[in-house]
């Protein structure tokens, strides 16, 4: 039996598992599943080193371990504890840890614009869950916040520094997927910004994946800019043949126009496979894939809201009473309407569109 | 047989008397009370010469809003068109160049905002969703038309005039009750 590996017993917010020794707090929270996995900005498990930067994950531990009963003094950033057996954490069930995380919340606002209705990321991005969960997404913050130099991250990415949270999630994801990486954390404290060095464009091939990674709007797809809000989208599996990737991904189209592609994202927003940027930025047409079927998307998210799955549609009664006569259409709303006019395809149009993409379809 | 309830009333079937059958009674009764009628208080107006007032939660016609120094405040964060019961906005957002610093508010702005007046309930849903105080409900209504198309508001149809060129128009378009309430702030 020594082979076997040595298995603890851990008690979350009173639920009981056995996980390997050596396992995060957090990784045994996300075994349990549900409410009782603290909510991780910076923590990805699929980058090594990533967390224990944003905080919140911070839990208690009411009992250190069967040997030393003892509780931890301070609360913990669960994504960077191991588990000890007989170790008794409170995430939930705490008010201290709900308090405290609501405070890190309001820290991390502090620096990032309330500018959710022109940010990209508005309706997935993780620090708005937090603060709606936490009750504060208002700000108390009265003072300017930090201004920095706009940097071209070239033609695929947008990078808005004042909202970066400085998670290093984007420097881990250079790190280790590309092997040159040319952008990282420069400065410190307040001052410190994500570039790139010299304003050197990214070209590596799975680059685009901190786009994926990020967990507010500051590296958004600069492909997508502005071209619609992401619960007007309907996300659905697809793959393609791609020789650098798996080619699994999640595509946004409304109608059959493609808007978006991005990785295809588990239960804690992580992505399953890295894809490449060719995937990523240059196949905006529903040709180039095979669609395997909608995403499941939470019903509790935005995303999801106006999408109604399992409808029936009801048979047409008309023209069975009119003896197969069609009914007369009195209006077609495309040929008034000057909103998605069909000689406008805004997902072909290679950054975000402008006042002059406009003029140029009326004549 | 038993009636079903204590109210029920027998038909009288007696025969009528002369009196009654020569109507005269009657007659007079009917016409006092159409006489009457002639010297109430009329319960119409002559509407577009007079105009009854709104009252203060009156959900009219909508308005893309300005700020004070004209810039449309509309970002096309899309929130009116997901609080929408009855899927009546749509809208295309485009980029702010620059040099349109004074046309937009902000960095994104609505390129193309449409409501269809025919799917719209005037519910106010979307004068509650917006962050950026930009679409209201106005007092007044849609005007009828003889077309349908006649009803699809595009943005020109729905922009407030600018308060900087055309104060006069802006505060009309504004109405009574904003106009209220912002000087009361």
């Amino acid at each position: 039996m020594a082979d076997q590996p040595k298995l603890f017993k851990v008690t979350i917010d009173n639920i009981t598992i056995e996980v390997e020794a050596g396992t995060s707090i957090l990784n045994a929270a996300r075994m349990i599943g549900g409410d009782v996995a603290p909510p991780a900005m910076c923590y990805y498990s699929k980058l090594k080193g990533s967390g224990g930067k944003c905080r919140t994950c911070l839990v208690e531990v009411a009992a250190g371990s069967t040997a030393d009963p003892r509780p931890m003094p301070k609360l913990v950033a669960s994504c960077r504890t191991n588990v000890m057996d007989g170790m008794v954490v409170k995430n939930i069930t705490s008010e201290r840890v709900q308090d405290a995380r609501k405070g890190v919340v309001e820290l991390l606002l502090i620096n990032h614009p309330l500018d959710c209705p022109i940010c990209d990321q508005a309706g997935e991005c993780h620090l708005q869950d937090l603060s709606y969960e936490h009750g504060a997404e208002g700000t108390r913050y009265e003072f300017p916040r930090r201004q920095f130099e706009k940097h071209n991250l070239g033609p695929y990415i947008q990078l808005h520094m004042t909202r970066c949270i400085l998670c290093y999630r984007c420097v881990f994801t250079a790190d280790q997927l590309t092997n040159k990486r040319v952008h990282g954390v420069l400065d410190r404290g307040d001052h410190a910004e994500i570039a790139t060095y010299i304003e050197k464009s990214l070209d590596n091939d799975f680059i685009g994946n901190v786009i994926d990674v990020c967990p507010v709007g500051a590296l958004t797809d600069k492909t997508f800019r502005f071209k619609n809000r992401v619960w007007f989208l309907k996300p659905v599996d697809a793959h393609r043949d791609c020789p650098k990737c798996s080619g699994k991904v999640t595509l946004w189209h409304r109608g059959d126009e493609v808007f978006r592609v991005t990785g295809r994202k588990d239960q804690w927003g992580e992505v399953q496979d890295w894809i490449c940027n060719e995937c990523r930025f240059e196949k905006k047409k529903a040709s180039d894939w095979v669609i395997e079927g909608p995403t499941k998307v939470s019903r509790h998210s935005v995303i999801s809201a106006n999408h109604y799955v399992g409808t029936t549609k009801p048979q047409e009664a008309l023209p069975q009473v009119l003896g197969g006569r069609q009914p007369r259409l009195l209006m077609d709303i495309h040929s008034v309407s000057e909103v998605n006019k069909p000689n406008v395809d805004l997902s072909k149009i290679l950054g975000p569109a402008h006042s002059n993409d406009f003029k140029e379809s009326k004549g | 047989m038993q009636a079903l309830t204590s109210r029920a009333k027998p038909v009288d079937r007696k025969p009528m008397t002369f009196l009654e059958k020569l109507y005269v009674w009657s007659i007079f009764k009917g016409m006092m009370i159409t006489l009457r009628h002639l010297f109430k208080k009329k319960a119409t107006i002559s509407y577009p010469e007079e105009k009854r007032p709104f009252s203060p939660v009156f959900r009219g016609l909508h308005i893309l809003n300005r700020d004070e120094e004209g810039r449309e405040r509309c970002t096309a964060c899309g929130l009116c068109a997901l609080a929408c019961p009855a899927e009546a906005i749509t809208m295309e957002a485009a980029e702010r160049l620059p040099g349109e610093e004074n046309l937009y508010r902000e960095e994104k702005y609505a390129a193309k905002y449409e409501i269809n007046m025919l799917r719209c309930i005037f519910c106010g849903l979307c004068e509650e969703a917006c962050p950026k105080d930009a679409v209201y409900l106005s007092e007044t209504f849609a005007p009828s038309n003889y077309q349908r198309k006649g009803f699809i508001y595009g943005k020109q149809d729905l922009l407030i005039p600018n308060p900087k060129d055309n104060p006069g128009e802006y505060w009309k378009a504004v109405g009574n009750r904003k106009a209220n309430k912002e000087q009361s702030n």
